[in-house]
């Protein structure tokens, strides 16, 4: 069964704050929920499906359906890290389409900043259970050091630089902008990028994303009724995910999940990589754009780098414009988990309400791409394509 | 050379235990699937390739190429993380130790070497091979 036109976007909401002190993490879902349904024209009451992931509070969905007085006949807690919430949209849709649900609300929240967390330099604790920690955690694998690997071994191959990849960064600052709620609004060059400190080799400090606190929602409903309410109708046409993982040992650095998810989705959507007006990717890091955008077919294999080079991501400069709220590596990357803040910005570009320096102009066809967990050890792949009716 | 880091213990349970006992002789085992043929790594009692239980732990070599690497700078004592490839062909995660970790370079010849954990088994690492 193909999702095609089964689902729309009706209501997206990306939390302003960037530091909540002042905030709980349930009450920064909560808020992102209201704040998704308002922009919908919907209610809480309207709700009659629930998606979240990890980083909600509770057993699986279940404290937060309690919190926010939640009445559920659907709930799916799929846990992908930052990937989670494109899968989510798919899903969604799928359940929509089954008749198993109307209104799906998806949830993200985190507060890594006030709390201290060290997010890119520490490893994260996953307790004694995994089977891969026994045979990963004695060499401090930490979330920079593997995408860094990764990055390594494009270069090795590929002949990537380090000014390549700092192009990403220098086209998502240049939205950043003018995007007032962006944690980073200078603009950078490919300089300033390979001259800030190293990190991890070969990964500089702006190759980094950023680290805030915030959240957001995406409310996914049936066409009845999307075609009653007033905002612009954004029809999800296709949704592809794949986990891609260390493969026993035939371990391979060069590609993503991307390859797997992506075809998936555009079969599913109809169209081809030519077709996209706008591209919202997950910018963890520089290389994981890089690499991503290769495995989607928007460059050859191995081009990447020089694919994104000279402001070809740049909105009004370059073919391909992507993350023009100013994406994690300058706008907002909230609760590490950076993947529906990608489909928020997709929305806005859709909807012809992104800001106006950055709106593609006769955006009617755009893909989102959620990246999570690790590209050098395991990770979830999740692409989505939606169009502006 | 580095100043020391605090190496984790791995938490060993029973599915893996051989393993780490060898690591306390000093040897590195991996497992091959009598079923399939394949080598895997990190080591399972069923094969990831094609599911059988008639995985075989063997002598590795210990000698390995470098496949890709990372020293982490912004902490207390930078280190190198790797992803070795072994002689006997599955890849593994390691670190790469006792050497200038400025000249690390992948597709580089390296040698297994044993580290002492924080109250747990030692742990593979490797070194240059020269």
């Amino acid at each position: 069964m193909s999702i095609n036109g089964k689902a729309y976007i009706a209501g997206v909401y990306e939390h302003p704050t960037r530091k909540a002190d002042d905030k709980s993490l349930p009450q920064l879902h909560a808020e992102s929920a209201l704040g998704a349904l308002e922009d919908a024209g919907l209610t809480k009451a309207d709700v009659d499906g629930y998606f979240c992931a990890g980083d909600a509070p509770g057993l699986g969905g279940l404290s937060m359906a309690d919190y926010m007085g939640l009445k559920l006949r659907y709930i799916d807690t799929t846990e992908t890290g930052g990937s989670s919430y494109v899968i989510h949209v798919g899903h969604a849709a799928q359940a929509i389409a089954a008749g198993k649900c109307d209104v799906a609300l998806i949830t993200l929240a985190g507060r890594p900043r006030a709390e201290g967390m060290a997010t890119g330099t520490a490893p994260r604790n996953y307790g004694a259970g995994p089977p891969d920690v026994p045979f990963e955690s004695p060499y401090g694998p930490t979330v920079v050091n593997q995408y860094a690997m990764a990055a390594m071994r494009h270069m090795h191959e590929f002949g990537t630089t380090s000014e390549q990849l700092a192009w990403i960064k220098v086209a998502a600052s240049q939205h950043a902008q003018w995007n007032e709620h962006a944690l980073l609004r200078d603009v950078v060059t490919v300089e300033d990028v390979v001259s800030s400190p190293m990190i991890a080799d070969p990964l500089h400090r702006l190759d980094c994303c950023v680290i805030t606190d915030g959240g957001g929602a995406i409310v996914v409903v049936k066409p009845e009724i999307a075609k009653r309410l007033k905002r612009p109708r954004v029809k999800v046409l296709g949704a592809g995910e794949a986990v891609k993982h260390q493969q026993g040992g035939k371990i391979d650095l060069t590609y993503t999940g991307a390859r797997w998810s992506g075809p998936i989705a555009f079969a599913e959507a109809n169209v081809t990589p030519g077709d996209i007006k706008y591209v919202s990717i997950y910018d963890s890091f520089t290389i994981t754009v890089l690499i991503t955008l290769e495995d989607l077919g928007f460059a050859p294999k191995g081009q990447g780098g020089k694919f994104v080079s000279d402001g070809n991501l740049i909105s009004g400069v370059g073919k391909l414009p992507f993350n023009t709220d100013g994406g994690g590596l300058c706008n907002n990357h909230p609760a590490n988990r950076g993947g529906l803040t990608k489909v928020v910005e997709a929305v806005r570009q859709l909807r012809g309400e992104a800001h106006p320096k950055v709106q593609v102009k006769s955006c009617d066809l755009a893909l989102a791409h959620g990246t999570g967990g690790s590209l050098a050890t395991r990770h979830g792949s999740a692409t989505l394509i939606m169009g502006r009716e | 050379m580095s100043p020391a880091r605090t190496i984790p213990a791995p938490p060993v349970n029973a599915e893996i235990k051989p393993f780490f006992d060898a690591a306390a002789a000093g040897k590195l085992l991996y497992k091959r699937c009598a079923a399939c043929g394949e080598a895997h790594y990190y080591p399972r009692a069923n094969c990831p390739f094609c599911g059988s239980d008639r995985t075989e732990w063997k002598d590795a070599s210990g000698q390995g190429t470098i496949y890709a690497w990372s020293v982490l700078r912004r902490v207390p004592a930078p280190y190198a993380i790797a992803y070795v490839t072994l002689a006997e062909g599955p890849t593994m995660m390691t670190n790469i130790v006792d050497c200038d970790l400025d000249r690390i370079r992948i597709g580089q010849k390296v040698k297994v070497v044993f580290k002492p954990t924080d109250g747990g088994p030692p742990v593979p690492m490797f070194t240059p091979a020269n």
